[in-house]
């Protein structure tokens, strides 16, 4: 859909009907030949999706976020059943001893349901 | 494979308008209305195939020696071919189906009177072109008539939440009293249906008062103002009985109304005829001294044979005039402005919508005008008239055996006419009433217009091509309603 641009929303319909229809998953390290770039995932409820552990090189270093940001964005942030405690309902003072992860992950305790 | 069998399945360029804005290319394509932008490959295969029809295999060949990759040629034309850009085979005409044959009523025009206290020249309802026959019918609507046309609209309304009823006239505000009553009415029934209904009135704003603008306001009902301008324009055709002009009775009336109703949308809506065409000057008028905040120009509907009928040069001229409004509508939209001129807003929102009709407008479909008498008609234009109608509220409902042979009759698939017309997505064929006076037939397509409604679609094309590009956020405003 690069040469031929829908600008109405009834093309813009007809646009997205052929991309739901024809459109393909791609894996994350995969350079989409359409594109000419790498396919970065948003949020993280995709988490299980092959390829998200890694970067595009293969490595750790390029991840969008570090393991311990990961920790608070599923605590604070997500809606989601998480793999980490929820803030919301049950385990409000979880992470009340740990200022900063970097430091004092250990304070991070376990959680029996 | 027989030459010809060969040529049928070549690839050629499908139903479509071709335009320009911005230095850039653009399709209005024919019957979706979708709207998309060519360049690149895509404007390469669109020109290949305008010279000259051409197989999958020529095609790609052709592409091919031009430094493109097979994958992106194929993909593209899979698009273009998908989204009706270009076809192979035979040329195809495909028509909107025909509606179903409970098709809900979403809005009754009540015509509340059929007695004015103006004498408009150009007026459909009064004047040479008259069609309503009054003779010996109720000159007002009663409450049980109204009453009766409300519960039509609950009971027609399937599975619709959100009704209209629209006052009309001749001068609505005459039957003010069953005004006030309906209100209260509709807003009961359509309650217990679990519905919600909005209002609208129609008023030459001679009877206006603190008393009708604060009710209007309380109500939130949209109001449309008839008038023609300045003193000197609006005095010439609107007129008392007496031939007294109404300009100076209106102005101050219109004034007070735009000031204590702020609650719904205040509407001007000018007749445009022989002597009263100045376009650019109405404007000016009408937005800088009132302060209206929406103004639509409409000739009046006369047989070619009237005094106050625009003939065909002036006709070009009033164009020239919508034109230059048109474009300066443009630019305020660049701006992220606001322009009042709605005969382009209300065109750039059905082509940002892609609309593609089967029916000019919702006359006999989503609407119906009821009279005095309860008489159902297509819409308002055709109320107490002997044509276009389809039952009585006080007395069997709406005909639906009527109504159907009348929207079968009238669908785009039975107006041969508009069937090699790129703008008939948007037109469908133009006004049944329009077509009765000029051609003494509901269902003719107006073919004296079509020129000058293909101009206008284009140049509004044009200018959504060109807000698109410098201003698309301005557009997101048509998106929802």
């Amino acid at each position: 859909m690069n040469s031929l641009q829908p600008l109405n929303r009834k093309a813009r319909k007809l646009a997205e009907t052929r991309m739901a229809e024809t459109g393909d998953v791609e894996a994350l390290q995969q350079k989409s030949k359409k594109h000419g770039r790498v396919y970065y995932p948003l949020g993280c409820t995709i988490a299980f999706n092959p390829g998200w552990e890694v970067d595009v090189s293969g490595g750790t270093a390029g991840l969008c976020a570090p393991v311990e940001r990961d920790l608070f964005d599923c605590y604070l942030g997500c809606a989601w059943p998480a793999q980490v405690p929820d803030h919301v309902s049950n385990n409000p003072d979880w992470t009340s001893k740990c200022n900063a992860a970097a430091n004092d992950w250990r304070n991070v305790d376990v959680v029996y349901p | 494979m027989t030459a010809i069998e060969a040529a049928s399945m070549a690839y050629h360029p499908a139903e479509h308008h071709r335009f320009e804005a911005a230095g850039k290319r653009f399709l209005y394509l024919v019957p979706s209305g979708a709207v998309f932008g060519l360049s690149g490959l895509s404007q390469e295969i669109f020109d290949l195939l305008e010279n000259c029809p051409l197989s999958r295999e020529e095609l790609t060949g052709t592409l091919l020696g031009r430094g493109y990759e097979l994958d992106d040629v194929e993909t593209t034309l899979d698009e273009m071919e998908e989204f009706d850009v270009v076809s192979s085979g035979r040329p195809k005409k495909t028509f909107p189906s025909l509606p179903e044959q409970t098709f809900p009523i979403q809005r009754i025009v009540l015509n509340t009177t059929n007695q004015c206290n103006l004498a408009c020249g150009y007026c459909y309802e009064y004047s040479d072109d008259k069609i309503a026959q009054t003779k010996d019918k109720p000159k007002y609507m009663s409450d049980a008539v109204a009453q009766a046309a409300i519960d039509t609209l609950v009971s027609e309304s399937g599975g619709r939440s959100q009704l209209h009823v629209t006052f009309f006239g001749g001068e609505t505000l005459l039957n003010f009293g069953l005004m006030r009553s309906s209100v209260e009415y509709a807003t009961h029934k359509a309650g217990e249906a679990g519905k919600t209904v909005d209002f609208s009135l129609t008023t030459n704003a001679t009877l206006l008062t603190e008393e009708i603008a604060d009710f209007l306001a309380e109500h939130r009902i949209g109001v449309t103002v008839s008038i023609d301008g300045d003193k000197e324009l609006h005095d010439r055709m609107r007129v008392f009985h007496s031939g007294k002009g109404s300009y100076d009775v209106i102005a101050p009336k219109i004034k007070m109304l735009l000031a204590r109703h702020r609650t719904n949308s205040i509407g001007a809506r000018v007749t445009l005829s022989n002597g009263v065409r100045e376009v650019r000057r109405i404007y000016d008028h009408l937005t800088q001294e009132f302060g209206f905040q929406g103004v639509g120009f409409s000739p009046a509907t006369a047989n070619p044979d009237r005094l106050y009928h625009i003939n065909g040069t002036k006709m070009d001229q009033v164009l020239d005039e919508f034109a230059e409004l048109a474009w300066e509508y443009r630019d305020y939209a660049i701006k992220g402005g606001r322009h009042y001129f709605t005969n382009v807003s209300d065109t750039i929102k059905e082509v940002h919508l892609g609309i593609s009709k089967a029916y000019t407008c919702g006359a006999g479909l989503g609407l119906l005008g009821v009279g005095t008498t309860g008489d159902i008609a297509a819409c308002h234009r055709f109320v107490d008239s002997p044509v276009a109608q389809m039952g009585n509220v006080m007395n069997g409902g709406v005909d639906h055996e009527t109504r159907r042979e009348f929207l079968e009759n009238h669908h785009i698939g039975a107006r041969p006419d508009c069937h090699t017309c790129w703008v008939r997505p948007v037109c469908a064929g133009g006004c049944y009433h329009e077509s009765y006076i000029n051609h003494g037939e509901t269902a003719a397509s107006n073919l004296n217009q079509c020129d000058r409604i293909r101009g206008w679609i284009d140049l509004c094309l044009r200018i959504y091509g060109e807000i698109s590009i410098e201003n698309p956020k301005f557009l997101e405003r048509f998106d929802d309603n």
